[in-house]
This record gives C-alpha cells, sequence and structure tokens, in this order.
C-alpha cells in the first residue's frame, strides 16, 4: 500500500520510473486499489449465472424448435398436421429473425424498448442471450437429428414403436453424442458473448473493467486482464467438456 | 392374410412398383426376386408402410393398411421386419434392442420380455451375447439378432428385406438357416433376397419383378425349372 502511494506519487510527479514500478502501480490500481478484485469477481459470478440461464434456456428452446421442426419434416405424405404446420412456420420465422439480425442490436432492443422500464439488466441480457442462442442451438440439433441413420427410424418404427418414443429412446440418444462438440461451441461462444450485455446495463466482468477505466483512466490492465479471464475460464469448461466427450466415446466402444 | 391391391408407387415421375396385385396366405413363405431396381425393396416396404403407396390397397387380415384412420403402429406390431443393414440400436445392449418394442407397446412386462429375449437367443446361439453391445458382433450375429428382436414382438408375419446381402460369404449361412428354421415352423414370411438356393429350398411360392411389375410367379419348381417369362430367363440365366 505505502509502496503504491509512493510509486504513484513518482508517476504523477513525472519523475523517471522502472518498468517494473510502472507495472506495479497499473496493476495495483487496476487490481488492488479499494478492493477492485471484488468487482472482477461479482462480474465472473454474474458472467456464469447469465451464462447458465441463457444456456438452458437455449437449450430447452432449442430441442423444442428442432424436435418441432424434424417432426414436421418427417410427416408421412398426405398426412399433414395442420397444429405442426402452424407450429413450424412460426418457429422458422424465429428463426429466421434471431439469426438475421446481429445480437448487439437485439439485445438493445430488448434492454431499451421491450423491457425499457426494467432494472433488472441481469435477467433481460440472459433472456435475449438465451433466445438468441435457442435458434443456433435448434439448428445444431436439428443437424444432429438427421445425422442419425434413417434406418435406426424405419426399424424402431417397424416393431410398432410410435414416433414419440422412437425419438427418445433411438434418435435422441444417439443424436446427442453426434452433436456434443457443437453444443459445446455454442456454450464457448455464448459465455463470451454474454460481456455484450453490458450495453445495457448488466453488470458483467466487462461492466467491471470498463467501470474501472472510467475511474482510473487507464485502460490496458484491465482489459487485458478481463480478456485473460475469460480465456481461463473458456480454457477450464473446453477442459470439461473434452472430459465429459471422451466418457461418453468411451462407452461406444464396450 | 395379406392382400395387395393394385399396388403402384411413384417417386416423382419414376413408377417403381406398376399396378402389383398380390395374395400372402397365413404360414406361406414367399420369395421375391428380381433385378436390382425391380422395385423389390420398395414392394416389401410398402407391405408395413415404410413407403407410403401412391395408389392401391393393402389389407392385413382384412384391416387396410393404407386407410388413415388405421392405427399403424399396432398394425406393425404384427408384422416384424429384418432389414439388410441390421438396424441395430448402437446406444443399447442386445438384451434391451430386443425387448424395447415388447416392454414400450405394452405388449409383455419388462421380465416377461427378458425371459422371452433370452429364449430367442438361446434358439440361435447367442444367449451369452445378451449383455453385449451392437458393436462387438459380427454381421451375422447382428442379423440373427435383428430377427430375435421382430420375433420378440410375436408377429404375425416376418419381412426380410436382402437380410444377407449386406453379410461376409462365410456369414450368410447362419442367417439362412435360422430363416430355414422359421419357416419350417409355419412363420408367415415375405423375404426379398438373391439367395436362389434358399428360395427354391424354403419358398412355397416364388415372385419374380421387374420394372415395377410381377410379372411371374408359382412354386420354385416352375419359377427354377420352367421359367414362361422371357425376362426371367434371362435374368436365371445370369444369377444361376
Amino acid at each position: 500500500m505505502e509502496q503504491f502511494k509512493a510509486w504513484q506519487a513518482l508517476m504523477i510527479a513525472g519523475e523517471p520510473t522502472t518498468l517494473w514500478q510502472q507495472f506495479y502501480v497499473r496493476f495495483y490500481q487496476a487490481f488492488i486499489e479499494n478492493d477492485r478484485w471484488q468487482q472482477y469477481l461479482n462480474g465472473v459470478g454474474t458472467t456464469l449465472l447469465v451464462t447458465a440461464l441463457a444456456l438452458t434456456l437455449g437449450v430447452v428452446l432449442g430441442i423444442i424448435v428442432a424436435v418441432v421442426r424434424t417432426a414436421h419434416d418427417q410427416q408421412r405424405p398426405g398426412r399433414h398436421n395442420v397444429v405442426l404446420g402452424v407450429l413450424n412456420s412460426i418457429l422458422k420465422v424465429y428463426v429466421t429473425v434471431i439469426r438475421g439480425t446481429p445480437m448487439m442490436v437485439q439485445l438493445m432492443i430488448m434492454g431499451f424498448v421491450i423491457f425499457s422500464s426494467s432494472r433488472d439488466y441481469v435477467m433481460v441480457g440472459a433472456l435475449t442471450l438465451g433466445i438468441n442462442s435457442g435458434a443456433y442451438t435448434a439448428e445444431i440439433i436439428r443437424g444432429g437429428l438427421m445425422s442419425v441413420d434413417a434406418g435406426q427410424m424405419e426399424a424402431g418404427r417397424s416393431l410398432g414403436l410410435n414416433y414419440a418414443d422412437t425419438m427418445r429412446f433411438i434418435i435422441v440418444p444417439q443424436a446427442i453424442k453426434a452433436i456434443l462438440p457443437a453444443l459445446g461451441n455454442e456454450f464457448i461462444v455464448l459465455l463470451k458473448d454474454t460481456s455484450l450485455i453490458s450495453v445495457i446495463g448488466g453488470k458483467e466482468l466487462l461492466y467491471a473493467a470498463r467501470g474501472v477505466v472510467s475511474r482510473t483512466y487507464e485502460a490496458m490492465y484491465p482489459y487485458i486482464g478481463t480478456a485473460i479471464i475469460y480465456l481461463l475460464l473458456v480454457m477450464l469448461f473446453t477442459w470439461l467438456l473434452d472430459i465429459f466427450e471422451r466418457r461418453l466415446r468411451a462407452s461406444d466402444r464396450r | 392374410m395379406i392382400d395387395v391391391k393394385n399396388l403402384t408407387k411413384r417417386f416423382g415421375d419414376l413408377v417403381v412398383l406398376d399396378g402389383i396385385s398380390e395374395h400372402i396366405d397365413k404360414g406361406e413363405c414367399v420369395v421375391v426376386i428380381g433385378p436390382s431396381g425391380s422395385g423389390k425393396s420398395t414392394f416389401l416396404r410398402c407391405l408395413n408402410l415404410l413407403e407410403t403407396p401412391t395408389s392401391g390397397e393393402i389389407l392385413f387380415d382384412g384391416v387396410s393398411m393404407t386407410d388413415p384412420k388405421t392405427d399403424i403402429n399396432k398394425m406393425r406390431q404384427k408384422m416384424g421386419m429384418v432389414f439388410q443393414h441390421f438396424n441395430l440400436f448402437p446406444n443399447m445392449t442386445i438384451l434391451r434392442n430386443i425387448t424395447l418394442a415388447p416392454v414400450r407397446t405394452g405388449r409383455m412386462s419388462k421380465a416377461q420380455a427378458e425371459a422371452k429375449a433370452l429364449e430367442l437367443l438361446e434358439r440361435v446361439g447367442l444367449q451369452d451375447k445378451a449383455g453385449s453391445y451392437p458393436a462387438q458382433l459380427s454381421g451375422g450375429q447382428k442379423q440373427r439378432v435383428a430377427i430375435v428382436r421382430a420375433l420378440c414382438m410375436e408377429p404375425e408375419v416376418l419381412l426380410f428385406d436382402e437380410p444377407t446381402s449386406a453379410l461376409d460369404p462365410e456369414m450368410v449361412g447362419e442367417v439362412l438357416d435360422v430363416m430355414k428354421l422359421l419357416a419350417h415352423q409355419g412363420m408367415t414370411m415375405v423375404v426379398v433376397t438373391h439367395e436362389m438356393g434358399f428360395a427354391r429350398e424354403v419358398a412355397h411360392r416364388v415372385v419374380f419383378l421387374d420394372g415395377g411389375k410381377l410379372l411371374e410367379q408359382g412354386t420354385p419348381q416352375q419359377i427354377f425349372g420352367a421359367p414362361n417369362n422371357e425376362r426371367l430367363r434371362s435374368f436365371l440365366a445370369k444369377v444361376l
């Protein structure tokens, strides 16, 4: 503390300082002074919370959209279900609109137009990210369902199983294994995209860094620190996903 | 048991089945032969509506399969099917492959289904594979399991779609033996195959399809001994 004050005074006064002294002062300023590390920590907490909420919502939405769209496409010719048709059209619009507009724009519309009176920026952010992620996850899951050999569906149906049971016991378990890498990818993208909710006031990691920058007029350390934290988080989750995936594969070759 | 009336199937402009009428009796083993692309497999797949016929009618025990009001799942429970590529479920053990359908459709309790599955597996000599996964089995073993899976539903008819075409030559025999056994036990069977030996030995009736038309049918003696149709004669000359 005293050392920081002393070296800071030197720098403010324009005295010559060593590289080490400059690093020490700026680092201290960015992370330690006024217990700023707590702001980053809270930011990381919010980031993880938003990621978890958005991921859950995205996967649920994705499964619904993928199953409805696949079921619609797999109807026997001449036996079209009207409800399924309408639902399919609505979901197609959802996927088109969400994938066709930038996430930042979606966030601003949600934050400043639709939920402009809400103060709960974190929830609005999680909701927006979840809805966004759902559109992409839907296509990932749909791809997984379609990648399962058509013979599997035929075998299930030829035994007299109905469509839902065949999906549940035969197609979906095989599809999950196929889409896990892509789903992991989507998860990582989502984790990083949570940084966008700072534009509507969500107090996540980047928001904390920006707060520190505006108070210390020093951008390098907070932002590079933030980047390193994101990188560590992503590396941690990549590692966990790898372990999970390897477990699933191992059960393949029993 | 199965009545096919004027069955037609078109994929776009391509006519795959062109007005086929057939009657299959209970306990009969019918073998369908013909060159590739003749519509044999499509004919078989229309019987349990894996392909939807473009026109025509299929009656199973007097119930129209093609009627939209028919509960197709209930009907399929009475018609087992064995595929060229086995189509076992790779994510389940052999035992679960076999018992999934009987249990989920409410035909049997889990214990009943498992007892039945083990009994059937023993009959095809695979009782020790109950806990294995499909990936650990040879092609011949997979196909025998696929037959057991179809049998466990206690179907009234079994449809075989080229059951030995994807097998190594030395494994064809073990699958054909199981099919012969079934035929001798009086199981109603419709078999699409290129195994002329099987057709000659086991079939009650042989049906020859070409270009989507049923060109000739009769006992194996007639078909192989005294074929009338010109196309059939040249086909047999090539495969025998």
